[in-house]
């Protein structure tokens, strides 16, 4: 038996996930043919390549995919029927876009005053006997949150969802200090399973079908890997991990909605396990982002009814639950987190991005994100909202980002506290080229274009030549690699006249 | 009226019968309408790519030719969106304001404007399925879109109903974006043709012969992807409709 590795690659055979090994050998001629007889799943299209600080190139992670069509199709209609029954409780609600125009009032008056109201809340917390800590990046909230698990001699940490966390690579970093982190929300664990980034920020295994999970679970937590049932697996996946909750040294959960008047925070799930998380284990950590912060608990009212129909058209999560003060015998720790948030705040154009409340109505409505999936993206935040939140992480990293829209409007319309999206969108693409952060052939064709457009003799002389080309070169020169226009389009064909000359000929005196 | 005529670069170069139609149309109404001849282009294709200081010869241009009409009247609604809300890369003199204020996208002006409530030469008896093109939907605002809990309207819609014989399908998604995007189309042209393949497609499940829209680049569009997947639909544009295309 050869080793596959030592053959030259041409006489491998390719990867095939479906071809039938034992211990670990490929079995092949007469002994394969034995393969069941049943169609191959689709295999899972994986994201965005990354290397290092280079641009993401999000068109190519696009493209591989839509060239997964059984994926891109689920994808795009299961998002779209998140989107149909957004709809649907929005023209339920008679006051809804006032409740928007509310939304984004008290949020912006927030974030104008947000020194006062932090100081607010963290004076507020102490009182109720919760320990408040302040991290000024993502390493300093990994380092703290270490420190607290430290003191307390704990080894595994069960965690709700939290977008924060991703953004400061905490799985990461707990692993590079020996410590277990065990996500409880079923489509994170998914992709904490899979060892891959969430797609969107509610629902982070959503571009994966059922038969994809059952694949990551047969693997990790040793399901039958032929039975893709959703309660089969949904219940196994249960069973393998109300242990691990039940025996954790801490528990830790995200922020919605953090309640400066009262010193507490709000967490919306639907599964109850931030309740799990928060409240089985003696150590309750909360990772909070800074512009998380309501004035009163009467603001969260309008914020409760704008979330989850935003988010999942349903009227409201199925929990959402408080959390003031630490239990008898428990301790309770705040996190507040800045990373970024401050110097965003001092964005012109962009700030108001931070009135965002996570619920991914702009992804699910977006019709690129739709089509491209959210590891496209390449970064913690995909889709429109991505696009303006990502490149103040990182302006050459995520320059190609902004350029991932079409400007059509529709996430502003769906946001529920009226961020203008599109026009950060368009803004971005501004501010990147003032920071020379694109390509420079788009550079030269556009300055090209720009020096072409106001001189109208040479103009006309363009539009002749374009028409003369497209009107008698044969097909193949037409339509090649260069055109990118015509790799999925036919080009326009050039008519007997432009409008000009048919002017010149019909309307001379009109000029 | 006298209207400065403005015909977009790719309708003069590919669709000229919609810029004749359109000038056509403003005649019937009885107005002057001229067509400043060094005409170009408003700019947007380098503004939507993050160039604005590229667009500023452009621009000026555009208002040397524009300046002094009562109106200037283009049937493209990006374009006019670019004009009225983007416009920036030079001065913004009172009359480059001037300018700005008074372009209008053919639609808007025939229904808010001219008021048309005729068009007697105008039959257009087959199915037609609307696009509101994105630029005209939610910038211009010619209609209500989907996501905003707001009485029912559409200019378009108000201006075709008039039309003899005419009558509208409603595709599952009508206003989701159908992904010209600008240059959107050849940056990410996997995804911009796929979106153009399912709005083609939609409108051909909901029974339309024609899809019908104010925004020419996105028929040039849908149509180049109709054509490559072999989707039977025809496209043509709103002003030649109500000017009395017979298809």
């Amino acid at each position: 038996m050869s080793d596959p590795d030592m053959l030259h690659p041409e006489l491998r055979a390719p990867d095939d996930s479906d071809s039938i090994t034992r211990q670990g050998r490929r079995l092949d001629h007469a002994e394969a043919t034995s393969k069941p007889l049943r169609s191959r799943p689709e295999p899972q299209p994986r994201g965005a390549k990354i290397h290092g600080n280079r641009p993401i190139d999000q068109a190519e992670a696009a493209a591989r995919f839509l060239a997964a069509p059984e994926h891109e199709k689920m994808h795009d209609e299961r998002l779209w029927d998140l989107r149909q029954k957004r709809d649907r409780e929005m023209h339920g609600i008679p006051e809804w876009e006032e409740l928007r125009s509310l939304a984004s009032a008290i949020k912006e008056h927030t974030l104008t005053h947000l020194d006062e109201y932090l100081d607010q809340f963290e004076a507020n917390a102490r009182r109720n006997g919760v320990h408040v800590h302040w991290a000024r990046d993502a390493a300093e909230h990994n380092r703290i949150v270490h420190g607290i698990l430290k003191d307390h001699g704990a080894k595994t940490l069960v965690k709700s969802k939290s977008m924060l966390t991703e953004e400061c690579g905490f799985r990461p970093y707990m692993a590079s200090v020996g410590i277990e982190v065990i996500e409880t929300d079923l489509g994170e664990r998914i992709q904490q399973l899979d060892n891959e980034d969430p797609s969107h920020i509610v629902v982070p295994a959503v571009h994966k079908l059922r038969t994809d999970v059952a694949e990551v679970f047969s693997k990790t937590i040793g399901t039958d890997p032929d039975n893709s049932d959703v309660h089969y697996l949904a219940e196994a996946q249960r069973e393998s991990n109300r242990p691990l909750i039940l025996a954790a040294d801490a528990g830790m959960t995200g922020c919605n909605f953090a309640v400066a008047e009262t010193g507490g925070v709000v967490v919306c799930t639907n599964e109850g396990n931030a309740d799990l998380s928060a409240n089985v284990p003696k150590l309750h950590i909360a990772s909070i982002g800074i512009e998380k912060i309501i004035p009163r608990l009467e603001h969260l009212a309008v914020f409760v009814r704008l979330l989850s129909r935003s988010a999942l058209g349903s009227p409201i999560t199925q929990y959402t639950s408080h959390f003031r003060g630490p239990r008898q015998g428990s301790e309770m720790h705040f996190v507040l987190v800045d990373n970024g948030r401050s110097e965003r705040l001092g964005l012109d154009e962009f700030w108001t991005s931070l009135k965002c409340i996570r619920c991914g109505a702009c992804m699910n409505t977006c019709p690129v994100y739709r089509r491209s999936g959210g590891l496209s993206y390449g970064a913690t935040y995909s889709g429109p909202i991505g696009l303006i939140i990502d490149p103040t992480f990182n302006a050459r990293k995520y320059s190609n980002l902004p350029f991932a829209s079409t400007l059509n409007g529709s996430c502003s319309n769906v946001c529920p506290v009226k961020i203008n999206i599109h026009e950060q969108i368009y803004a971005w693409r501004r501010e990147l080229v003032k920071q020379h952060e694109v390509p420079f052939v788009k550079k030269a064709a556009m300055k090209a274009a720009g020096e072409l457009l106001s001189r109208p003799a040479a103009y006309r002389a363009a539009i002749a030549a374009t028409n003369l080309a497209l009107g008698h070169l044969p097909r193949f020169v037409l339509y090649n690699g260069l055109n990118a226009w015509g790799k999925g389009r036919e080009n326009p064909r050039p008519p007997r006249q432009s409008f000009h000359s048919w002017h010149l000929a019909n309307r001379g005196d009109k000029a | 009226m006298r209207i400065g005529l403005f015909i977009p670069c790719y309708i003069d170069a590919f669709f000229p019968e919609v810029g004749v139609a359109t000038l056509e149309l403003l005649e019937r109404f009885g107005h002057e309408v001229v067509y400043p001849r060094d005409q170009t282009c408003c700019g947007q294709p380098m503004a939507n790519s993050g160039f604005n200081a590229d667009c500023a010869a452009t621009e000026s241009l555009f208002v040397r030719n524009f300046s002094g009409f009562d109106y200037v009247v283009a049937p493209s609604g990006s374009c006019v969106h670019h004009v009225r809300d983007n416009f920036d890369a030079i001065e913004q003199t009172p009359e480059v304001k001037e300018v700005r204020a008074r372009t209008y996208e053919i639609v808007e002006f025939l229904h808010d404007i001219e008021k048309a409530d005729a068009f007697p030469w105008a039959k257009f008896p087959h199915r037609v399925g609307l696009h509101n093109s994105c630029g005209t939907l939610r910038q211009l605002k010619h209609a209500a879109p989907s996501e905003l809990r707001e009485p029912f309207f559409s200019k378009p819609m108000d201006l075709l109903s008039k039309v003899e014989g005419i009558e509208f399908v409603k595709p599952a998604r009508p206003d989701e974006c159908c992904g010209f995007g600008g240059t959107f189309s050849v940056f990410e042209e996997a995804v911009s043709a796929k979106m153009g393949y399912d709005k083609v497609s939609d409108h051909a499940h909901a029974g339309a012969e024609y899809i019908v829209s104010a925004d020419t680049s996105c028929l040039m569009h849908q149509q180049g992807c109709a054509e490559r997947i072999g989707v039977p639909i025809k496209f043509i544009h709103i002003a030649q409709v109500l000017n009395g295309a017979s298809a």
